[in-house]
């Protein structure tokens, strides 16, 4: 057993609590620790992803009890993949929190940490309530990272945003609590086996146990209409905090592309949960989030509306089960993180470049910078409207190949075809106020010293899309065993729960 | 005795959703409280209710209780309260900044 699945975790926790004991060294021993955990991400998960590439499922007993008594981490594709992006985002946006932003308060970088912490527990637990915890480890750093930098609109958002959260969190432990009454288990490969064998009086409660959990997670994930907190909050983060938050979004979906494939999918009657109303709320997401495109004052509540976009794309083939739908899912997650982060970077960017007008979407003074900045947004929108030749249109390409079989097919290629249609109008639009009509009169506002940190972030994130389309049949190989992996269940059962899954135990007292 | 925990559950759970739902940060603080406390006699109940039985398998001891759901109640328990304390925080940080203590920052007009 490789004791490499657990550093992803382990890793930022310790640096987090370094970080934290280290609180009167100052924050260039903090800088350094975060900076050296973050750096060691990437290797670890690329050996993560190299060790889940050849096919073979990872399991990790914690203290050596076996599934599905004790707990377990588990990598396969899927979960590897998703450590990746963790650690691929993580890095740009933790440099260019160094370029200022994590001096406002010394609680940056264990938030930071403990943030990637959640992260990745989430990803490679085997088991729903450690999904519950990581998510709580990932929420409680979200809710610091939040309220960072301080002022009325960020405590206004945090406050909306806790409180919703907690009860999500609420409703979660009520689903849990019903799915471990009704099944006896919380191990995902042991749901998958329990589920078949419900009895027909249970089968109601089991599926409205499920039910909830969607609803957590479609919360998680910002679905109409459990969306309207995200603009707000996303909108109001400081920068690096709101680009590490546009792969908080994708853990929900995560969570719903886990449960549904692995679990729900093994019985009749949860297979059919999604399926009548999946299609036509993320449909929804997509009109809702357009229009907030179109609609937002600053550029920061517009990449905060992307995000939503990218949600509900996502979710509009996710209720049409099949490899090719979910292998598109993995690759547009991976293309959407990277690049709503990166334009989160941006908005930031320019807005320290225009003074008192920020990223309002308003005439302003002359940016500095102009040609790195309108490049870089150049790069960025072309990626995020899903036109050639980056790879947001390969991914909404694959997206809308995969539902082409199914009778909702006109829909989302009309929602999707027209969302990023109306999207790349509105970002035009938006290029052209911030970069081609600065008023002429207006006088210089102080511009900050110019950092490498800050362009070695951005740059990153701005390379990422066209880096991904170079790679783009790799990772969509990849995706594709992925997701054949996911649908499979029975390797992902064979592995965590050994040879024999009929290990004698008593049920429950009934 | 499952007639007076699921009685229980739901007045906890309706008064939770509640406060939860009024415009002053306090009330929504108890309502979260509330239902916190509705969630953990969920989690509790679905052990099934035993009375005198220990969580352990005991020589001599003819029945048990399932010792999962405690075991997860009282990591619900340690989640919720060091949430409700954070929340209690920032319901003060907001009051701070805006003067006001609705939820939405600013006093609705009258």
């Amino acid at each position: 057993m490789s004791h490499a699945l657990i550093l992803p975790i382990l890793l930022p926790m310790l640096a987090a609590i370094v970080c934290i004991a280290g609180y009167r060294r100052g924050l260039a021993f903090q800088r350094k620790v975060s900076l050296a955990a973050t750096l060691l991400l990437p290797i670890v998960s690329a050996l993560l992803v190299a060790s889940a590439a050849r096919g073979e499922i990872s399991v990790y007993a914690i203290g050596s009890w076996q599934a599905p008594f004790g707990i377990v981490l588990v990598l396969d594709r899927l979960s590897a993949a998703m450590v990746m992006l963790t650690a691929v985002l993580a890095v740009p946006v933790l440099l260019y929190a160094l370029a200022g932003m994590d001096a406002k308060s010394r609680n940056f970088h264990p938030l930071f940490q403990f943030q990637l912490m959640g992260l990745n527990g989430a990803f490679l637990t085997g088991d729903i309530f450690n999904l519950f915890v990581f998510f709580e480890v990932l929420l409680a750093a979200s809710y610091g990272l939040l309220a960072h930098g301080g002022g009325l609109l960020r405590a206004r958002a945090s406050l909306v945003y806790v409180v919703l959260n907690l009860v999500g969190s609420t409703l979660f432990l009520v689903a849990l609590a019903l799915v471990y009454g009704t099944l006896g288990t919380l191990n995902f490969a042991d749901l998958s086996l329990a589920v078949p064998h419900v009895p027909p009086s249970d089968q109601a409660l089991v599926r409205m146990a499920f039910a909830v959990l969607v609803v957590v997670f479609a919360l998680k994930a910002a679905l109409v209409p459990l969306s309207f907190w995200l603009p707000l909050a996303y909108g109001a983060a400081t920068a690096p905090a709101a680009a590490l938050f546009s792969i908080l979004t994708k853990v929900g979906i995560y969570a719903l592309l886990r449960l549904s494939g692995l679990v729900l999918a093994s019985a009749s009657f949860t297979a059919s949960l999604l399926q009548p109303w999946l299609v036509q709320l993320a449909i929804a997401t997509i009109a809702i989030s357009t229009f907030g495109i179109l609609a937002a004052s600053r550029l920061s509540v517009v990449v905060a509306n992307l995000v939503m976009l990218s949600t509900g794309a996502l979710l509009s083939v996710m209720a049409v089960p099949g490899i090719e739908g979910v292998s598109a899912t993995i690759y547009y997650v991976l293309h959407s993180t990277l690049v709503t982060g990166g334009l989160f970077l941006l908005a930031d960017a320019i807005a320290n470049q225009r003074g008192a007008h920020a990223d309002l979407l308003e005439r302003g003074p002359h940016v500095r910078d102009l040609g790195v900045l309108s490049g870089a947004f150049l790069v960025l929108a072309v990626a995020v409207t899903g036109m050639p030749p980056l790879s947001g249109f390969f991914g909404k390409f694959m997206l809308m190949k995969s539902v082409q079989a199914t009778s909702w097919a006109p829909a989302i290629w009309t929602a999707l075809l027209l969302s990023g249609l109306l999207a790349a109008l509105a970002l035009a639009r938006q290029f052209s106020v911030l970069f081609w009509e600065p008023v002429p009169d207006e006088p210089k506002p102080e511009y900050p010293p110019p950092s490498r940190l800050r362009v070695a972030g951005l740059a990153i994130l701005v390379a990422a899309s066209p880096v991904l389309t170079l790679l783009t049949g790799t990772v969509s190989s990849y995706a594709h065993a992925a997701a054949e992996q996911l649908l499979s269940r029975q390797a992902y059962v064979d592995a965590v729960l050994g040879a024999s899954p009929d290990i004698t135990r008593s049920r429950r007292p009934k | 005795m499952e007639l007076l925990l699921s009685v229980g559950i739901g007045v906890l759970a309706a008064s939770g959703i509640f406060l939860i739902l009024r415009a002053r940060t306090f009330s929504v603080v108890l309502g979260s409280t509330l239902l916190s406390y509705a969630t953990n006699l969920v989690i509790f109940a679905s052990g099934r209710l035993m009375i005198g039985a220990p969580p352990l398998i005991l020589p001599g001891q003819s029945g048990h209780t399932d010792p999962i759901p405690q075991a997860l109640v009282l990591t619900a328990i340690v989640i919720s309260f060091g949430m409700t304390a954070y929340i209690v925080g920032l319901a003060l940080r907001a009051k701070g900044e805006s003067g006001t203590d609705h939820v939405d920052t600013e006093e609705p007009p009258r």
